[in-house]
């Protein structure tokens, strides 16, 4: 008899928690792995404003290949590092820009997603963001190389939550090497952006 | 005395499970209880300060709301599930509104978690959110509500001496407005004539 009771409880127990777990959920319940309060910037810039943008070639998340010269003389690029998959602030971050998807095509820019985990890490991630404008690149290997051709690779190996401007002309006109813990906010892009104009 | 078969203790064991309260991230919203904390800018927006009652300058709380029922939704425009639930939101609203039996007795606003001034005027334009929404851009108001996750939605009714109590929690979006009007109309206990 002790030991039926006993199931009862445990079942009570579990059903209890996962009816509480489950009460919790949003869209990125339970996948989310939270690092911690990081040293805001753990790097040193390469670039500076003014300098030619370094060119890059990386592969994106629909399997082609994007080009950063590829938009000279056509369009202004927005680069968004962002450090991590699955963690907390970068989960949001990307999201907003999807949603303010015409801010950046009212300013003839596009935005190109660059982190460091590779491809299908960043196809799963970014599935729950929903349909994504805007091209993901993964700087997986050599690993974070075009970060730290910016200057914006972490000693931990991953990029720092930074946001660099290139004109049409190709030269860089804003950086921000944002405190890793804390998402930029989306004025300071737009203002820098109109600055372009 | 016979035994209890297991399964009447398990039942028993789980009626027991707190129907009134909702989990955050660290705190327990239990139902009945008083909101603390929660206090925000009076809007400057004439509309929105006649929506909520409200006059003249400096901060308000529930209590100030002049409806008897206030709904708090806490989203964040850099929420995926606050983006897809804005649509409802707004068809919600709108059922409120039309509804002459309902409409002026609920109120509802939006507290931007995270969000800055800038970033919830996208978020209203871009939705055409029509009730009035709340820059929280230092978490402030969200770290009181426990770090909820998002859309996370608060539900006050004013008891007889005027005192906003929770009357329901929610976490996730509004998936049938219809019902979910309903659903708060029962659950705070409005008297709302039928036409």
């Amino acid at each position: 008899m002790m030991k039926k009771i006993l199931t009862g409880v445990a079942a009570f127990i579990f059903l209890g928690v996962a009816v509480t777990a489950f009460g919790l959920s949003d869209v990125y319940e339970k996948n989310v792995y939270d690092a911690g309060s990081l040293k805001p910037v753990d790097s040193v810039l390469k670039v500076r404003v003014g300098d030619k943008a370094p060119d890059f070639s990386l592969p994106s998340i629909d399997g082609k290949t994007v080009t950063l010269s590829d938009f000279r003389g056509k369009k202004n690029v927005v680069l968004s590092f962002v450090p991590a998959a699955w963690t907390p602030v970068c989960s949001d971050q990307w999201p907003g820009y999807n949603f303010a998807r015409k801010i950046f095509e009212s300013r003839d820019a596009v935005l190109l997603g660059i982190s460091v985990d590779n491809v299908p890490t960043l196809f799963a991630w970014t599935n729950q963001m929903g349909d994504l404008w805007f091209p993901v690149l993964s700087d997986f290997w050599p690993h974070g190389a075009v970060a730290d051709r910016y200057g914006v690779l972490r000693s931990s190996g991953v990029a720092e939550r930074a946001i660099f401007i290139i004109d049409k002309k190709g030269v860089i006109r804003y950086i921000d090497v944002h405190d890793i813990n804390v998402r930029p906010p989306l004025e300071s892009i737009v203002k820098a952006l109109d600055g372009l104009q | 005395m016979k035994p209890l078969p297991w399964i009447v203790v398990f039942v028993v064991l789980f009626a027991l499970v707190p129907a009134g309260g909702v989990w955050g991230a660290g705190i327990s919203y239990e139902k009945g209880e008083p909101l603390p904390g929660l206090s925000l800018p009076v809007p400057q927006d004439p509309g929105a300060k006649k929506y909520l009652g409200l006059s003249g300058a400096g901060h308000f709380t529930p209590a100030d709301v002049t409806a008897p029922v206030l709904l708090v939704q806490i989203f964040s425009m850099y929420c995926p599930h606050c983006q897809r639930d804005a649509g409802n939101v707004n068809a919600f609203y709108r059922l409120m509104e039309e509804d002459p039996g309902v409409r002026g007795k609920i109120r509802v606003i939006g507290i931007g978690a995270g969000n800055s001034p800038y970033e919830v005027q996208v978020f209203r334009e871009t939705y055409g959110v029509p009730f009035p929404l709340f820059s929280d851009g230092n978490y402030e108001m969200h770290k009181k509500f426990g770090e909820v996750r998002t859309p996370f939605y608060i539900g006050l009714r004013k008891d007889d001496q005027g005192v906003p109590r929770i009357f329901f929690t929610r976490v996730g979006g509004i998936e049938n407005p219809r019902e979910f009007l309903d659903f708060l109309i029962i659950e705070s206990g409005l008297e709302v004539k039928k036409p």
